[in-house]
């Protein structure tokens, strides 16, 4: 379903500030794969979900989604094949308009704008049924401004418009680290729930260990800018926290004790 | 102030009003919609003028000289659209740069002149100052303008509303966001001033036959004015307006105002650095004595 072949990223190349975030990623994911990933601070992952979604052109290397080479394409044309939910719950809404209109707007992910009306009445109730799944009852809020909503209800609006329309990859950049932990186990719990229910591919990247394990059906550790670790299947269910801990303290020869990951 | 000089002059206020209030709602897309502060308005709110006043002068129609000021108005837009989005140039830069060139060829349109005059008596004119009194009310310069605006908020009331028109608050609102959901922001924000711009270029061409000709200096601080527009109308008028029509028309109730409170235009330019101050100001004592949750998200990168 996805494929790096050799992605590279320098940024400010040439500086006194370059920067080399990523030296080389290959990945390939199969069609229902759910992927965490892990790993330090500037070790490259959101670096890797934005070289994916296009946030900026990469430098070396192949993107390829289901068959389509997408390194060349805009970030614009590239979210017609991307569901994605941001760590920063202010990014993934539009604040001064309605939820309906921000469904609205992410049902029609992919497709030309047009002149016909930006919403009708039978997607309003699709809609409504949408957002029970959320239990946040925002399904009785539905012209309600995304600007009253908490950090919470607008991230879960968020994975609910990422996935409205199936993506072909679901990109979750610590879509619960900005949450408290009650909501964070909720949003995690829709997001669940929603990957199994549609059979998504999905990437999140966590600072949360335990999450990393318990969720998904592969594991990927990254550190300076290269995946160093790959597990997947039976030896990923048996993995435990302290083998990761261990594995990091391999690579990053200690320092990695006093990350914030400990905390998790 | 003799209030019967008050009484005078408030029909003539009015109309004027009503007709920088049609510009202020082109200010209100840019500023407000897009989040975009465009100064080409002051280029603009000459280009309209003169498109229109030549045209009818060399005989054309009322309506074809109003359509071609619009297209005149979106071209302007669309220069700075490409300024800013092709060629990365910041907004205000942009629409100063626009605003500059537009002065050359405002002068062109207008045959090399500072000023040309059109005589109400010998041309088919929508509105004039002549015909503020004792004129059937049909051809009345307030009744025209107020239909005039009011045709022009039910069509963006309409448009605001279609997938398009969503994309373009959306991008306004949260690029980031926007991107994420397939929208092409570029195109969008060149959308928006094309319209904003056109619509300025209309209240121009409606200004230019209301006082009988057209001048080069007439776009001078439109900006200024319509950010006064839509602040007062927000301001004053924003509680009652809760949907987007009405929005609008609070501007447009807020350029009214402006021109009341300045009957007197050797007052002009300290009411307009007051009100410049005002505007300045408010952001902070919104946060200071309305502590609402915050508008506009987005922002940062992800």
């Amino acid at each position: 379903m996805l494929r790096l072949i050799g992605v590279k990223k320098t940024f400010n190349p040439g500086t006194v500030n370059e920067k080399k975030a990523l030296l080389g990623i290959d990945l390939t994911l199969n069609e229902g794969d759910f992927v965490t990933v892990i790993g330090g601070n500037g070790a490259g992952k959101s670096t890797m979900l934005n070289a994916i979604a296009g946030v900026w052109p990469i430098d070396e290397g192949e993107i390829i989604i289901d068959g389509i080479n997408v390194t060349r394409l805009p970030e614009y044309r590239r979210a017609k094949y991307l569901g994605r939910v941001f760590q920063d719950p202010m990014t993934g809404t539009a604040a001064s308009m309605q939820i309906e209109e921000n469904l609205a707007l992410a049902s029609r992910r992919g497709l030309r704008r047009t002149l016909k009306s930006g919403i009708n009445s039978a997607e309003r109730e699709r809609y409504k049924d949408k957002l029970k799944i959320l239990d946040l009852g925002l399904e009785e809020r539905l012209t309600a401004k995304v600007g009253l909503l908490s950090g919470g209800q607008r991230q879960a609006l968020t994975l609910l418009m990422a996935t409205l329309k199936k993506p072909k990859l679901l990109l979750l950049d610590e879509h619960t680290a900005a949450l408290d932990p009650k909501t964070a186990a909720k949003v995690l719990d829709a997001t669940d729930k929603i990957i199994a229910r549609d059979n998504l591919t999905a990437i999140m990247i966590t600072h949360n260990m335990k999450d990393a394990i318990t969720h998904g059906n592969r594991l990927i550790m990254m550190h300076e800018g290269r995946i160093i670790y790959d597990v997947s299947g039976e030896e990923k269910k048996s993995l435990k926290v302290s083998d990761l801990l261990e594995k990091f303290e391999q690579v990053s020869g200690g320092e990695f004790a006093n990350d914030r990951m400990m905390l998790a | 102030m003799d209030i019967r000089l008050l009484f005078n002059a408030l029909p003539g206020a009015c109309a004027q009003g009503l007709i920088w209030g049609i510009m202020a709602i082109g200010v209100y897309i840019t500023y407000q919609i897009l989040d975009l502060a465009d100064l080409t308005v002051d280029g603009t709110m000459c280009t309209g003028g003169a498109v229109c006043v030549m045209m009818m002068l060399s005989g054309h129609s009322l309506p074809v000289s109003l359509l071609c000021a619009f297209a005149a108005g979106m071209l302007a837009g669309l220069a700075t659209g490409l300024f800013h989005t092709a060629m990365g140039i910041p907004a205000i830069l942009s629409g100063i740069l626009t605003q500059l060139g537009l002065y050359s060829v405002n002068l062109r349109i207008m045959g090399g002149k500072a000023n040309q005059a059109i005589n109400v008596s010998n041309y088919p004119l929508l509105v004039s100052l002549r015909y503020i009194r004792d004129v059937p009310f049909y051809k009345n310069a307030i009744f025209v303008v107020i239909i005039f605006a009011l045709l022009i908020t039910a069509v963006l009331y309409w448009f605001f509303g279609t997938e398009l028109g969503c994309a373009i608050r959306a991008t306004g609102s949260n690029p980031n966001m926007s991107r994420a959901q397939g929208i092409n922001t570029n195109v969008n924000k060149i959308i928006g001033l094309m319209l904003s711009n056109g619509i300025v270029a209309l209240a121009s061409a409606l200004l230019a036959q209301y006082q009988g000709f057209v001048d080069i200096n007439m776009g001078r601080g439109a900006i200024v004015i319509g950010l006064a527009a839509v602040i007062i109308g927000q301001v004053l008028i924003g509680k009652l307006a809760h949907n987007f029509a009405s929005k609008l028309l609070a501007v447009v109730a807020g350029a009214i105002i402006y021109y009341i409170v300045i009957l007197n235009p050797n007052d002009l330019k300290l009411l307009s650095a007051l009100v410049v101050a005002v505007f300045l100001a408010i952001p902070e004592l919104k946060n200071r004595y309305f502590n609402r949750a915050p508008k506009k998200g987005g922002g940062g990168n992800a």
